[in-house]
């Protein structure tokens, strides 16, 4: 099969499972049989893209002609072939939980719940594979709306005032803010391609290209730079299963993604760097990332502190980005893959406490290790993943980070990284420290759980070995993203 | 014989099937009638274009009488387009009616009310291809008088306020169009449009000329509901029966526009109207106060049709603005933004009829919970509300785009950036219905006309949602509709210059 059609049933798969999935409503075991074999078939055809990129082939279709001059493109490069490959490979694990979490929860809608969730992998493959600004904006928008209805999922009144933050920041970003830039750049350049090298040398200069990144930065919601944060932590009320979406599959690291597209393909490195423009978005990022561990510190709520501390974890990518190294960017990149592992594992515990205790404050889940000791082992690997500790994946994003802050010639960044991963330590290790070590409270209620049922188990169990194997295989993943850095890695 | 004479069937058709519905005065054949001419009125409108696009403008003599003479029908890129876009809602709309009409209109009304639909359709269709100015006038008033009776039909009684207040405003615009064409005459000699834009040329200075223009503008920007002017509009579009708020929400403003297009730019042409005249920073002001008054007022409302009234305003708004910055890129956005907003809305209020015929109310309060009950017509609502805030991958989109792409390409970045802000106050109206649709429980035993069934009868989907893929498949494929407006536009431009 040619690569093309591949990329074309890359994007086809999820969408017919989607309709399927829809066809399947009352049907629990059929749907959920479904989802899987969408989710493997998906992953199989990513994994055959795979070789070719790896090989320096950079495969293209062009659909249809949008606008005059403007097709609706796709191209796979590193960047986006690595996002496509966390996609997918994580829509399995996630689905296998979603089963376990959502009957154990019994929830309603579940069948809008699965084609929702098909969609927005759609979405996310989208824009993994975008060959153009315009493709890529337009699959960013489908990924918000298609999570609209994750998010709001329980339909209570809380839900739906989480679910009008995260709409109104994202798509109000997306619009006011990006759209602008897009149009500004298409009027100015008459090219939204992703070129390395950047497009816009000779076409904008001084100040403006520190306003059109501004534009970009903050039309990109997804990247949860602060301030414009807060539509993630008020998602934590969704399914534990769509914080994982939101967090560490498809939501998020679109936005980072996305960063990282714009700065290397749209800007170039080289092109920021000289120009001097970028600057304040290496403080921005630093501050935000700080800010955000600082303030996930004071979040008693399992999932709020989480919530922050990937705040936090974004603006390392963009931080990456903003140094503008070859080594950073591609730190930065390997980071979204480093960070998705560890995050998801630690949400797929926070989701299992749930399940099998109810318990979702921090404060009371003294001594639960001992009852549910699987659980919170698998915790432990991914916050020291998050953390940076080897030997899990996280330490070579940041090893590569601090590196290229170190090339920057920035040191002061160095400090801040840090820092930022003895906060890190500080507001994760307690909670395991708490589970295993602090006896429960004789009335918290702690008596008869058990460990989540096997569907919840095993997904945290299996991301959580897969942090391990990031640390062994990292040199694979450096491999792919060296081109991105656009020097000798 | 049939080819040589579309431009006379097109308006023939509808304005001879008109009394054969009062002939039969049975509801079953008008309804009959009305749909198989809008259908042929469709293909006749296609043919037209197809024709005008393959090999150039039409010119028609009514009675053999030449022009000046005689009267004109002239079809040129510009108004193919409108007559395409009219005649196409006109039949998709008709395709709808049927349940709805019964259920809106007393029994011994409706034969009137198709025949009432079809003059306004021929009314349309005139305005919109004649050559003639005074002709122009005679249409208005056919649409104008047979739409008063339509929002007159509305169950409520205070559709008859809202018909008699359009009723006093229509008239004032139509008298000021009169009397600006009559000051043309008197100066010109003629009634023909293209003879009136070579004669007005030497002109330019002439006070009596001036006087006209704006007797003409103001006459028409109340037609169209341009801000401040449109306050007839909501209650008509709020009291009318559900099939009467969609068509005329999708064509009759829009013709209104055209007609604006027409006399600045060909008429006049773009160097009287907007080098001499200045009309650009005129119409400019008014067009953004009505993105931004439309808008936030349509926040604020509780009935929904209403609030898509106001929405439209607004959106009159965009399509003035893009007029308004007289550059070619700027008259194709507005052009663009007709065809769109035509799609968008029609679209929109025919889910609110589906609504309307289940529910009997179309109140926000009313609308909890109707999300899970009729999940395609509320679907169809959803994709139409993104449609209108422009999400990529909608027609709305392809109108934003272009609009501040003509902004930009003048240099008025601040244009484009009240353009982007202004779309943002949509999320919040369209949103405001999504979650009382989505996310409140329906009230214990219905409203009060509630029928209790479930979703819409497929005769009334399948346009709904026909509008809706329409939405979507022009937000991606833009060859036709785009195509077409570039080349109305440079027709507009160049042609007056």
């Amino acid at each position: 099969m040619s690569v093309s059609t591949l990329m074309l049933l890359a994007l086809a798969v999820p969408m017919v499972g989607a309709v399927l999935i829809l066809m399947s409503a009352g049907r629990p075991n059929q749907r959920e049989c479904v989802t899987l074999v969408t989710a493997v078939t998906l992953f199989v055809v990513v994994l055959q893209m795979l070789p070719v990129v790896y090989a320096g082939g950079r495969p293209e279709v062009t659909l249809f002609t949008m606008l005059p001059g403007l097709a609706i493109h796709l191209q796979l490069e590193p960047l986006g072939m690595m996002f496509a490959c966390v996609a997918s490979s994580l829509w399995i694990v996630n689905s296998i939980y979603s089963i376990g979490y959502m009957r154990a929860k019994k929830e309603a809608n579940q069948t809008r719940f699965y084609a929702c969730f098909a969609i927005a992998i759609f979405s996310a493959l989208g824009v993994a594979m975008a060959g153009n600004m315009m493709t890529l904006f337009l699959f960013y928008e489908i990924l918000t709306i298609s999570t609209y209805p994750l998010v709001t999922h329980s339909g209570t009144q809380e839900a739906v005032r989480s679910g009008r933050t995260y709409l109104g920041i994202l798509l109000g970003t997306s619009i006011l803010f990006q759209l602008g830039a897009i149009l500004w750049t298409w009027a100015e350049v008459g090219s939204l391609d992703f070129r390395m090298g950047g497009i816009l040398a000779g076409k904008f200069e001084g100040p403006a290209i520190g306003l059109l990144l501004f534009l970009y930065m903050y039309g990109i919601g997804k990247a949860a730079l602060m301030p414009i944060h807060r539509w993630l932590p008020a998602a934590m009320v969704a399914p534990t299963p769509v914080s994982a979406l939101l967090h560490a599959v498809a939501v998020v690291k679109a936005g980072v993604f996305t960063v990282l597209k714009v700065i290397v393909y749209i800007f170039g490195t080289d092109f920021l760097r000289e120009s001097g423009y970028a600057d304040w978005l290496m403080y921005v990022a630093g501050a935000s990332l700080l800010l955000a561990s600082l303030i996930a510190m004071t979040k008693d709520n399992l999932k709020a502190r989480l919530a922050y501390s990937t705040v936090s974890q974004l603006a390392y990518v963009v931080l990456g980005a903003a140094l503008l190294t070859p080594m950073s960017v591609v730190g930065g990149a390997m980071h979204i893959t480093m960070h998705a592992f560890g995050k998801i594992t630690l949400f797929f515990c926070a989701g299992a406490i749930y399940v099998a205790s109810g318990k979702t404050q921090i404060s009371d889940m003294d001594g639960i290790g001992r009852v549910m000791p699987v659980t919170l082992v698998a915790f432990l690997v991914g916050s020291l993943s998050v953390i940076g500790l080897p030997p899990l994946g996280g330490s070579w994003s940041k090893y590569f980070l601090a590196l290229g802050a170190v090339d920057s010639g920035h040191i002061v960044f160095v400090a801040v990284f840090m820092i930022s991963s003895l906060l890190n330590i500080a507001y994760l290790l307690p909670i395991v420290a708490r589970g295993f070590f602090v006896p429960a409270k004789p009335d918290s209620g702690s008596a008869g759980i058990r460990e989540a049922p096997i569907f919840c188990v095993v997904p945290l169990c299996l991301t959580a070995f897969g942090c391990l194997l990031l640390f062994v295989f990292a040199d694979k993943l450096f491999a792919l993203l060296t081109p991105i850095g656009g020097g000798p890695g | 014989m049939i080819l040589a004479n579309l431009p006379a069937l097109q308006i023939v058709l509808p304005l001879l099937a008109a009394p054969l519905c009062v002939l039969f005065r049975r509801e079953a054949i008008s309804y009959a009638i009305s749909l198989v001419t809008s259908w042929l009125s469709l293909a006749v409108a296609i043919a037209l274009l197809q024709s005008v696009l393959a090999s150039g403008p039409i010119s028609y003599h009514f009675g053999g009488w030449a022009p000046p003479w005689g009267i004109e029908y002239r079809v040129d890129e510009v108004n193919a387009f409108v007559l395409l876009i009219v005649t196409a809602i006109g039949a998709v709309v008709i395709s709808y009616a049927a349940p709805s009409v019964a259920k809106e209109v007393a029994q011994p009304r409706r034969y009137l009310f198709y025949t009432s639909y079809l003059l306004c359709l021929a009314g349309l269709l005139g305005v919109t291809i004649t050559g003639d100015a005074f002709n122009v006038f005679v249409f208005l008033e056919i649409s104008s008088l047979s739409s008063y009776i339509l929002i007159s039909l509305g169950q409520d009684r205070r559709a008859l306020t809202a018909a008699y207040r359009y009723l006093i405003f229509g008239t004032i615009g139509a008298t000021f169009y009169l009397i600006g064409v009559g000051l043309l005459y008197q100066v010109t000699g003629t009634l023909n449009i293209a003879d009136l834009a070579q004669r007005i040329d030497p002109l330019i200075g002439n006070r009596t000329v001036r006087v006209a223009f704006v007797f003409v503008v103001v006459g028409v920007a109340m037609k169209a509901a341009l801000f401040p002017l449109h306050i007839w509009l909501p209650s008509a579009y709020a009291y009318a029966p559900s099939v009467v708020t969609a068509f005329l929400a999708a064509t009759a403003t829009k013709v209104s526009i055209y007609v604006l297009l027409r006399i600045f730019l060909t008429v006049f042409g773009p160097e009287f109207a907007f080098d001499a005249y200045q009309l650009g920073y005129i119409l400019m002001p008014f067009a953004i106060a009505a993105m931004f008054v439309g808008s936030a007022v349509a926040i604020f409302q509780l009935d929904i049709k209403r609030m898509l009234a106001y929405s439209s305003v607004a959106q009159i708004g965009y399509m003035v603005l893009g007029i308004s910055l007289a550059t070619s890129l700027g008259v194709t956005a507005g052009i663009l933004h007709l065809f769109n907003h035509a799609l968008i809305k029609g679209a929109l209020f025919l889910a609110m009829g589906c609504v309307f015929y289940r529910i009997g109310s179309v109140q926000l309060a009313d609308l909890a919970g109707i999300g899970k009950r009729m999940p395609w017509t509320m679907g169809a609502f959803v994709a139409g509300g993104l449609s209108l805030i422009g999400v990529p991958g909608t027609v709305g989109f392809i109108s934003k785009w272009y609009l501040i792409l003509a902004a930009l390409e003048k240099g008025w970045w601040w244009i484009a950036v009240l353009i982007l802000l202004s779309s943002l106050l949509a999320i919040i109206y369209v949103w405001r219905v999504v979650e009382v649709a989505y996310f409140k429980e329906a009230p214990e035993g219905g409203v009060k006309d509630d029928d209790g069934k479930g979703e819409a009868p497929l005769v009334m989907l399948v346009p709904t949602w026909a509008l809706i893929v329409a939405n979507v498949y022009f937000g991606l494929d833009t060859r036709v509709s785009v195509g077409t407006a570039l080349q109305a536009a440079q027709s507009l431009m160049g042609a007056g210059g």
